[in-house]
């Protein structure tokens, strides 16, 4: 059966551009929103990330780390996660949702277990920033066996040998992250850079989705419109952040943000 | 149960994924990092074995560290005490305060060989930071060092030191603001800089390569320690206990070192975690009060955490011990039965500190008087034949304000 995943992106291909794919953390700032959040901007967004918050996130630069701790300070715990998906997808049920978080979280679970809740909630894909190739292949196909995506990162320091071990065993897309940073951070290379890394995965294997993620914002996701799919989070953590600091409501400054976002790449 | 290989080092016991024991360390690191961490095992793993770098290190222990630190027996603890006989192992003495010197000192030359002139690090009691800005500056390197906030305000003279060695101190204000914090803040700016930069974990944790590294570096203590004993008994002694206190590891590691494939009934392995507060549930001491493995700054190991995962709240007197996590090799050690493992309490901490600074020319620092609160309680039990080394390893006058204010006087 061909994944929600994939039909996201034939389904872009089709109207010529690249799928937006947006990132927000579970919980932030409680449960009930960032449910509406999901629920305001799914319309506008081919694929959705949701971050599981983790208290000492190594990948993630200030944005996503604001947010995560909001959400694990206002109780969000990994149940409550579950149920915001299955919540999400009673409504948008064709909608793909990739959850995104670390190790430990799926770790303390036990892997059977958040595979379980994660088919059960109709989970689409997983990215686990802290398992890498080859360390992940074990995990990756008990994904597999449960039609659950699990997608590969690719960074610019993977070696082309590696680029294409990984490619080989990965699912329906994979993950380029765009720069030596850590989430959030300036977009320090060109864009024809980037495009170039990106044409070199794509070259292994000109049928795999791949996106690209880190650094892009509304001011940068215009020059990268070459790409299968483009992530956007720490952008749309800040504008949260900004939104609760206001006093403004975060639910349709996210959608609005995302609203701008789509403006800029169909 | 899990079982240690004799005539093999401990830090080269894992398979092929990194783990000891198939359970503890690894590789848990972003994508990002596999590139850099993969470069810096296979210069370390030529480095290891090339005399000219054996040498250059040898050099620069015995010449910029003074190695080695003395070893002295503490005759009116002894007295006092009645029992055992009690030693300590003064690596305080070495430049710069506390045994962080030798992963400093290891890591700039590794640095150098690299061909990289930025190096960054971890801190939490300040002295992994003091000794790496130390080595950085003897080796020509630009230094950052990442502190916690909380660790700052309360390790200032370690900051000030940094500060004139001219390395930025980079203050940490994400979650609880200490040790754990920084280590997790340092990886980030590593996976910014990875192309420029050298990164030095502070201690024993973190993913495998600096594990290693860092066990490699202070296994100097223990190599120094088989002589002194040879000096002093003719040997090992017949009976003997060595008590190090453990945060993160480092200190323990190397004290330990060349006595592991010795017979426990002979040599007695104690690590004494760090208890926290007398009156509260918080402390710094997974092995000892059973946290659960988990994932914590790129390896498995005990951790303190919650049940979906979550890193624990802290709580010690020690910043240096005041982390979640332990390293993987003491986790191994644990399992395998080893090496034992206890706490101290910051009050028991405080009285053994008070008492050692009375009785001795000693001012140790509040990370070795947790294991200095463990050797004044078993020391009366033991017999006059037992041997006790403590591990000295950190010097006071970073914990003066902290002392000064819980006891009143500073020695």
């Amino acid at each position: 059966m061909i994944s929600k995943i994939s039909l996201a992106f034939s389904q872009c291909k089709k109207e010529n551009r690249p799928a937006l794919l947006t990132y927000t953390v579970a919980g932030d700032n409680t449960k009930k929103k960032s449910l509406e959040i999901l629920n305001a901007i799914a319309p506008h967004v081919d694929i959705l990330e949701i971050g599981i918050p983790h208290n000492t996130p190594v990948a993630d630069g200030g944005q996503i780390q604001t947010s995560a701790y909001r959400a694990i300070k206002n109780g969000i715990k990994v149940k409550d996660i579950f149920q915001i998906v299955q919540q999400f997808k009673k409504n948008s049920l064709n909608k793909p949702v990739i959850l995104m978080g670390y190790y430990n979280i799926i770790f303390q679970q036990g892997e059977k277990s958040f595979l379980k809740h994660c088919k059960r909630s109709g989970v689409d894909g997983l990215i686990v920033v802290d398992l890498p190739w080859p360390e992940n292949k074990n995990f990756a196909s008990k994904c597999k066996k449960q039609s659950i995506n699990f997608i590969q990162l690719l960074s610019p320091t993977t070696s082309d040998i590696r680029m294409k071990k990984i490619i080989k065993e990965s699912h329906d897309m994979v993950y380029y992250i765009s720069m030596l940073s850590t989430t959030g951070g300036t977009l320090k290379v060109s864009a024809k850079e980037i495009l170039k890394n990106y044409n070199k995965i794509k070259k292994i294997n000109p049928k795999q989705n791949v996106v690209i993620g880190f650094g892009i914002t509304e001011k940068t996701i215009s020059s990268l419109t070459d790409a299968d799919g483009l992530v956007v989070g720490s952008a749309l953590c800040k504008a949260i952040s900004n939104a609760l600091s206001r006093g403004t409501n975060p639910v349709r400054m996210a959608e609005n943000m995302v609203k701008k976002l789509r403006s800029k790449i169909i | 149960m899990l079982k240690l290989k004799k005539g093999v080092l401990l830090i080269d016991q894992h398979d092929k994924n990194y783990m000891y024991g198939g359970k503890f360390g690894g590789n848990f690191i972003p994508e990002t990092l596999k590139k850099p961490i993969e470069d810096l095992t296979n210069l370390f793993g030529k480095l290891r074995y090339d005399n000219n770098f054996i040498k250059e290190r040898d050099y620069y222990f015995k010449n910029y560290v003074g190695a080695p630190t003395p070893f002295i027996k503490l005759e009116n603890l002894t007295k006092y005490l009645g029992g055992a006989q009690v030693y300590a192992k003064v690596v305080s003495k070495a430049n710069g305060g506390a045994h962080k010197i030798y992963n400093a000192v290891v890591h700039a030359l590794i640095c150098k060989r690299a061909g990289k002139k930025y190096i960054v690090g971890d801190t939490g009691a300040g002295y992994a930071g003091k000794m790496l800005s130390m080595a950085a500056k003897k080796f020509g390197l630009k230094c950052k060092i990442f502190m916690g906030a909380k660790d700052i305000k309360r390790q200032k003279p370690n900051c000030e030191a940094m500060r004139k060695n001219g390395a930025e101190i980079v203050p940490v204000y994400s979650g609880s603001q200490t040790l754990v914090d920084a280590v997790s803040e340092c990886m980030r700016y590593w996976v910014s800089n990875c192309d420029t930069t050298h990164m030095a974990v502070g201690s024993t944790v973190g993913p495998n390569i600096f594990i290693k590294i860092c066990a490699w570096s202070t296994a100097q203590i223990s190599r120094e320690l088989i002589v002194q004993f040879k000096e002093e008994f003719g040997g090992v002694p017949k009976k003997l206990k060595l008590i190090n206190c453990v945060g993160g590891g480092s200190s323990a590691a190397g004290f330990w070192n060349e006595f592991i494939d010795y017979n426990k009934s002979q040599v007695e392995l104690i690590g004494v975690e760090a208890g926290g507060p007398k009156n509260s549930k918080l402390h710094a001491a997974p092995l000892t009060f059973g946290s659960k493995i988990g994932i914590l700054h790129g390896a498995a190991q005990y951790v303190i955490q919650d049940k979906d995962g979550q890193i624990g709240k802290t709580s010690s007197i020690s910043a240096g011990l005041d982390y979640p996590g332990i390293s993987p090799l003491h986790c191994f050690l644990k399992d395998t039965k080893r090496a034992r493992y206890t706490s101290a309490s910051d009050e028991e901490s405080l009285q053994a500190y008070k008492l050692v600074s009375e009785l001795e020319d000693l001012s140790p620092s509040l990370e070795p008087s947790h294991a200095f609160a463990e050797a004044i309680k078993i020391t009366p039990k033991l017999s006059k034949d037992t041997v006790i080394c403590v591990n000295s390893c950190g010097d006071a006058k970073k914990d003066r304000a902290i002392i000064t204010k819980r006891l009143g006087f500073f020695r």
